[in-house]
């Protein structure tokens, strides 16, 4: 058991590098470095910068020294919380992405509620009710989910409530509350704003789980002890929730592992249609821009979120699993 | 040997049975297939988009980089498919330009003066039919006249191009950018997945792991970061490339996973030891015995990573990431479609959707049918 955790534990770290070598690669893929850039945006703004000062700003940033040693020096300031500084708003990025990376994980951890939340007692019925109407319905309603981009399916929405409601549909926050400083008024603004999001970045991974679900638990009822708790005269509800629901529910966890990159990336996109306040939006701009240390700290921040989220869901699936606890597989 | 064999009675079998017991495994899958009928009418859809996308020039009406500025949002022509005597001839009514009393533009309005008629194989613009000769021939014609002047089956965008025959050829784009990125993910995965599986031990770890990693990083603002960093200067056909190995170096990841795990389950299979001691070599028994087995599995992956990577490439253009315009795709398209402004004078825009949605879903059925088919004796 602890030998499962501490091999996680290093794979997970093993993935953080890996997505911070992968964000550097971003930070220094387009032409010129920090420094050009930086001179290019203070004499736009008039201000000259002398060959000497840039020297030591270059000398500051250890941008002549080879590039292992630039990564090496960036990840030494990262982990002491410094990102750098963004170049089109001339603030710390930190600063810069505030609670914008909070909305993103509370946006992305609701939509993941919502896809058990609807996988689940689908999944069930359509494994009870085997080929009947609902089940088809529900197969291809999932499918659709499934088929449509999450983008695609958040432009449908939004038209659909300008053609047919008349509002529009977008935002995390109604006006009044955008500015405002956190208060109980905001988080319920935001309680009310967020399902439609949620809902719409649920429905592409509601699909896979349904089937998922189904499927096992087909298996599960197939088994002879499902017949005997019904011999004995069992409720035919107590016959399926007790036993063969909690048996196949196992999917619910591990599939959490590719469920969390998926929906951190849908609600990029997702937020960039409906304009919702989270890194979305700011990652396009920085990436449009160039604005490269805010967005490869947006690259690493989401990445490294997801892989912890990863990890805790491992555990989770360990304490619920014993078949892992023991060692068995995994 | 042979004597104890044919001493042995004959196994009394029908002629379908013996027909299922020299069948080739993709004989098997192909029958089993056939009775899945989502699957196969899905297999006809996609084939029907496939052949959209050959045909694009030919179905397209208008050039799709023609601008007019004052043809800007025109709705969709509405086809009169009767004439006022009641015969079958289907016809438009001829945009006319007229200046507007307020502001002076010029806006087309249709003119119940100027009758077109629709007739097959019209005139249009040139273009090379299946790149092999020119011709200026399309399936759909006007009588007389120029097609810009009447022609707009789908209306036309902001900049007065016509969006039936960008919408044609965005269909060949995306579809063949799949397929190029499924070929490209295919080519990893066998190799990788093949290696992981074949040769085990340490290899098979580190490829196990990679894909893990791979697999736990979210996609999009990876692909997005890389795709930003293309220079500008690049040509259309440099971010095409560029573009499909972005999004297969994801997708390669499902594709190994599969080829491995066959390549495991088949490594202790009788046929395989039976192919060894008979000194067979090593390429003969992967390609010769190994590999066909697992075809029909490899080729349900296949259509099942197909979607994805057309997603892909939709996402990453709608952002303004992926191609660029002139190219013309999917995702170029539906970035017009990108602000309610645009969808609430144009809706028709939302169109590009339709097909996006339609090929996606008949792709998943299709590989859905596919994977069952796999398995035949199962």
């Amino acid at each position: 058991m602890i030998a499962y955790v501490v091999r996680r534990l290093i794979l997970a770290i093993v993935t953080i590098w890996a997505i911070s070598v992968v964000s550097y690669a971003i930070i220094q893929l387009p032409p010129g470095d920090f420094v050009d850039s930086y001179i290019a945006n203070l004499s736009a703004s008039g201000s000259m910068v002398s060959a000497q000062e840039a020297e030591a700003m270059r000398e500051h940033y250890g941008l002549n020294r080879p590039i292992w040693v630039q990564y090496a020096k960036w990840m030494n300031r990262v982990i002491r919380g410094d990102f750098g500084v963004s170049l089109e708003w001339n603030r710390p990025v930190t600063e810069v992405i505030g609670d914008r990376l909070w909305l993103t994980i509370v946006i992305s951890i609701a939509a993941i509620i919502l896809t058990w939340g609807i996988a689940l007692p689908i999944g069930i019925y359509s494994a009870v009710r085997q080929y009947s109407i609902a089940d088809y319905i529900f197969t291809f309603v999932g499918f659709v989910g499934l088929a449509v981009p999450n983008f695609l399916l958040a432009l449908i929405v939004m038209y659909l409530g300008f053609r047919y409601f008349d509002a529009s549909i977008g935002g995390l926050f109604s006006p009044e509350y955008e500015l405002a400083p956190w208060s109980w008024g905001k988080v319920w603004d935001l309680t009310v704003h967020l399902p439609l999001p949620a809902l719409i970045l649920a429905l592409a991974g509601t699909a896979q789980l349904i089937r998922i679900m189904r499927a096992n638990l087909l298996d599960e009822l197939r088994r002879p002890y499902v017949t005997t708790a019904r011999a004995r005269g069992l409720q035919e509800w107590r016959v399926i929730m007790k036993y063969p629901v909690r048996a196949s529910l196992n999917p619910f966890a591990s599939t959490i592992g590719y469920l969390l990159p998926f929906v951190v990336s849908g609600s990029i996109v997702v937020s960039l249609v409906l304009s919702l306040p989270t890194v979305g939006p700011l990652l396009l701009r920085a990436l449009v821009a160039q604005d490269m240390f805010l967005a490869g700290a947006i690259v690493l921040l989401l990445g490294v979120l997801t892989v912890i989220g990863t990890f805790l869901s491992d555990l989770v699936l360990m304490w619920i699993d014993p078949r892992i606890r023991a060692g068995l597989h995994g | 040997m042979s004597t104890v064999l044919d001493a042995a009675p004959a196994p009394v079998t029908t002629v379908a049975e013996e027909k299922v017991a020299v069948a080739t495994q993709l004989q098997l899958t192909w029958w089993r297939f056939r009775k899945h009928k989502v699957a196969v009418a899905s297999g006809v859809i996609v084939a029907f988009f496939y052949l959209v996308a050959l045909l694009a020039d030919f179905l397209a009406t208008i050039g799709p980089h023609a601008t007019d500025a004052a043809r800007s949002y025109i709705p969709p022509q509405e086809i009169h498919w009767f004439d006022e005597d009641g015969s079958f001839r289907p016809h438009v009514f001829a945009l006319k330009g007229k200046r507007d009393p307020r502001t002076f533009r010029l806006v087309y309005a249709p003119d119940p003066e100027d009758k077109r008629y629709l007739v097959l194989f019209g005139q249009g613009y040139a273009y090379e039919f299946l790149g092999l000769f020119p011709t200026s021939r399309h399936l759909v014609g006007l009588d007389r006249g120029n097609p810009e002047e009447a022609l707009f089956l789908l209306g036309t965008d902001q900049l007065g191009r016509d969006f039936w025959s960008r919408l044609v050829l965005a269909t060949r784009t995306s579809l063949v950018i799949g397929l190029a990125g499924v070929a490209l993910s295919l080519f990893l995965g066998v190799l990788l997945g093949g290696i992981s599986g074949l040769y085990g031990g340490w290899i098979d770890t580190v490829i196990q792991r990679l894909i893990e990693i791979l697999r736990s990083i979210p996609t999009i603002p990876l692909w997005m970061g890389l795709a930003a960093a293309l220079p500008a200067s690049w040509s259309v056909l440099q971010i095409y490339l560029a573009i499909t190995v972005i999004i297969s170096l994801i997708g390669w990841t499902e594709l190994a996973r599969v080829v491995r795990g066959r390549f495991l389950s088949l490594r202790e299979e009788d046929f395989v030891t039976a192919a060894e001691l008979a000194g067979a070599s090593r390429m003969r028994i992967i390609f010769r015995h190994m590999v066909p087995s697992f075809l029909s599995h490899i080729i349900a992956a296949v259509s099942l990573a197909l979607p994805a990577m057309i997603i892909s490439e939709t996402t990453l253009s709608f952002l303004g990431l992926g191609l660029r315009p002139p190219a013309i795709s999917w995702g170029v398209l539906l970035q017009d479609a990108q602000n309610i402004q645009a969808l609430g004078i144009a809706p028709w825009l939302l169109l590009a959707a339709v097909p996006v949605i339609v090929v996606i879903l008949a792709f998943n059925f299709l590989g859905d049918g596919l994977r069952d088919a796999a398995d035949p004796y199962g």
